[in-house]
């Protein structure tokens, strides 16, 4: 396990962390232990899909993220803000208002990402019709889906849809408009709004991309903190409002679950969740299902709307968005001087840079590189896990009996770990009690270990 | 490496429980996705083949460097004719398999062209023997 060089938005806070263990059982792909009574992440494994943040009680687990301050670094600053962001605000404040504070905040610009989805759109259906191995496609929009997909099912790496999501068609057209108007590129910040800790591992460390076109991230949460008290506390008739949003019906609700299936000619599923995602593409390995064309797979329930940095309840998140439809109105006219050309300007240079490189199996599942090694290490984990209860109580810090088998055969756990074991072995005496605290210590940390004692004072 | 598993005749919710379990052994074992792939659509096909098919089954698995060999064993109702069997798009099975999406004839010539060798022997009335292997090393 090795191999930590992957960018991870998602930190855990030693200060802060509690090592409740809540993180590692959640873990869709076992990816943290507790050690010394605090939660590790072993880097290789983590996809970011942030289902930990959701669960620690005492936010230890952090998403780095860029300092708003950041943005005046630059001399212009685009804020690139997805759909769901507006789904995060009450309905009356209009979509009008909430760019307008953002403008008045600080930025020079405010995009809409999903304005490269109607690009996007024409080169999927423009796609051709995949080999049969290579069906059905899955879709690059859900980083997080990448991730799991390159760590978790090697053998579908080849199915992933090898074109830019919306995100990035939206950045490198505005660093194409920015070129144009003269501006050189060192000037320009695009700074994307993000719902999830996948797409800031994402910009930071693109899969099947040099580098990103995106200058930095901001987390949701602490820009929609940010906009509402400036739009609770006055308002805002002093700036430019910058004309409203143009994207169409199937633009806004991109993110959205079935946001890209319906879209998609041919037989398209979508499935939110990661945890119904791998339990769909364990039997996709299988090659169970024949005649799907195309997979939208998102690691959120509700997709983007139930992102861990959204702060609305996922529901009326994307009730807001389905809705804004309704009222829709294309508002052609340009409302402020800077705004950038439609996006169909560029659209030629945009189909030409919207390939992705092929994406890269990254195996965690592998217990050796080599074959004949690793299936005696396959032995060992087997024999191991016959004297284990199987009852994954979580007690050794690893998430399972399995997990701590495989830990041990990697030279990274021991079996005295096991609390049934310990019992086992001080009843013969050849565990004493000393060593067997010291050891439930080690996993634990102190204070969890020693509070009966020190609290009964006994 | 030894493994052995039993399938239950008529229980299609649990066809593909073997051909799961082999592919997570060999994900462990660092064994080239695309030979994954294959041992596993060769190993469902064979699965659902005596669920559909047959009574009750028997798998058995050896694995080493170079090969990974797979016996289906089952009781059942036997192939009367192996050739015809073989042929793309055969098939006896009845309205209510049809119905689940099985049976279209293309399992055994799938099983055939996943693998490196396939051999198989049938008594009828009292059961088949299905072998296969495919090579790790070209
Ligand atoms: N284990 C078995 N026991 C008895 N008969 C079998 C067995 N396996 C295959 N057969 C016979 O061989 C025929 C062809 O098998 P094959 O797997 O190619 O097609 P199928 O099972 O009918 O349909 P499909 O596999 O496409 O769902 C079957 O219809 C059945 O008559
Ligand atoms: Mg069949």
């Amino acid at each position: 396990m090795g191999n930590t060089n992957f960018h991870h938005a998602l930190k855990i806070r030693e200060d802060l962390c509690i090592g409740c263990s809540h993180c590692m059982n959640v873990c869709p792909t076992e990816a943290i232990r507790v050690k010394n009574g605090k939660s590790v992440l072993f880097g290789d494994r983590c996809v970011d899909c942030g289902e930990c943040f959701r669960v620690c009680p005492v936010s230890a687990i952090i998403i780095d993220h860029d300092d708003f301050n950041n943005i005046f670094d630059y001399k212009y600053r685009v804020a690139l803000v997805p759909a769901v962001f507006t789904g995060q605000f009450p309905v009356d404040i209009s979509l009008r208002q909430i760019f307008s504070v953002l403008i008045d905040i600080g930025f020079t610009h405010v995009y809409e990402v999903e304005n490269g989805v109607e690009i996007l759109l024409e080169a999927i259906n423009e796609t051709s019709t995949p080999q049969p191995e290579k069906k059905p496609l899955i879709s690059s929009f859900c980083p997080a889906i990448v991730r799991l997909i390159q760590v978790k099912f090697p053998a579908l790496v080849d199915n992933i849809l090898l074109l830019k999501p919306p995100l990035d068609i939206s950045a490198l057209h505005i660093r194409k408009e920015m070129e144009e108007k003269g501006i050189p590129a060192e000037e320009t910040g695009i700074f994307y709004v993000t719902p999830c800790a996948a797409k800031i591992a994402a910009i930071k460390d693109p899969v099947g991309e040099a580098a990103s076109a995106i200058t930095g991230v901001i987390n949701m949460d602490i820009l929609f903190n940010r906009v509402y008290r400036q739009v609770k506390q006055k308002n805002n008739h002093t700036c430019a409002l910058p004309s409203g949003s143009k994207l169409s019906n199937v633009a806004m609700c991109w993110s959205l679950t079935n946001g890209e299936a319906p879209h998609v000619k041919g037989r398209s599923l979508a499935i939110d969740e990661i945890k119904n995602v791998i339990e769909f593409l364990e039997r996709l390995e299988n090659d169970e299902f024949s005649d799907i064309d195309f997979l939208e797979l998102r690691a959120c329930d509700e997709s983007c709307a139930g992102g861990v940095l959204t702060i609305s309840n996922r529901f009326l998140a994307a009730e807001r968005l389905r809705n804004h439809v309704e009222n829709f109105q294309p508002n052609p006219e340009l409302q402020y001087p800077d705004s950038l050309r439609s996006i169909y300007q560029n659209s030629e240079y945009l189909q030409e840079n919207i390939s992705i490189e092929k994406v890269y199996p990254r195996s965690i599942l592998k217990l050796d590189d080599n074959m004949a090694e690793a299936m005696k290490k396959m032995e060992r984990v087997n024999r191991i896990m016959q004297l284990l209860p199987m009852v994954d109580c979580g007690i050794c810090g690893a998430p399972s009996c399995q997990a701590l088998a495989q830990d041990i055969v990697q030279g990274l756990g021991n079996i005295k770990h096991c609390i049934f074991i310990q019992k086992i072995l001080e009843q013969k005496g050849e565990l004493n009690l000393e060593d067997s605290v010291k050891i439930m210590q080690d996993i634990w940390g102190y204070g969890k270990t020693n509070k009966y004692r020190d609290l009964k004072g006994i | 490496m030894h493994f052995e598993f039993n399938i239950e005749g008529g229980n299609f919710s649990k066809a593909g429980t073997a051909s799961s379990q082999l592919k997570k052994i060999l994900k462990q074992l660092n064994v080239d996705p695309k030979v994954i792939k294959r041992v596993v659509v060769a190993l469902y096909e064979a699965e659902v083949n005596v669920v559909a098919h047959a009574y009750t089954g028997q798998i058995f698995i050896d694995i080493d460097t170079n090969k990974i060999e797979i016996k289906l064993v089952d009781e059942g109702p036997g192939i009367p004719n192996i050739e015809l069997a073989m042929q793309q798009g055969y098939s006896t099975a009845s309205p209510a398999v049809r119905e689940m999406g099985f049976g279209a004839g293309m399992g055994l010539p799938n099983i055939k062209n996943n693998t490196d060798e396939l051999h198989v022997a049938s008594e009828v009335g009292k059961g088949t023997t299905v072998k296969m292997a495919i090579f790790l090393i070209s």
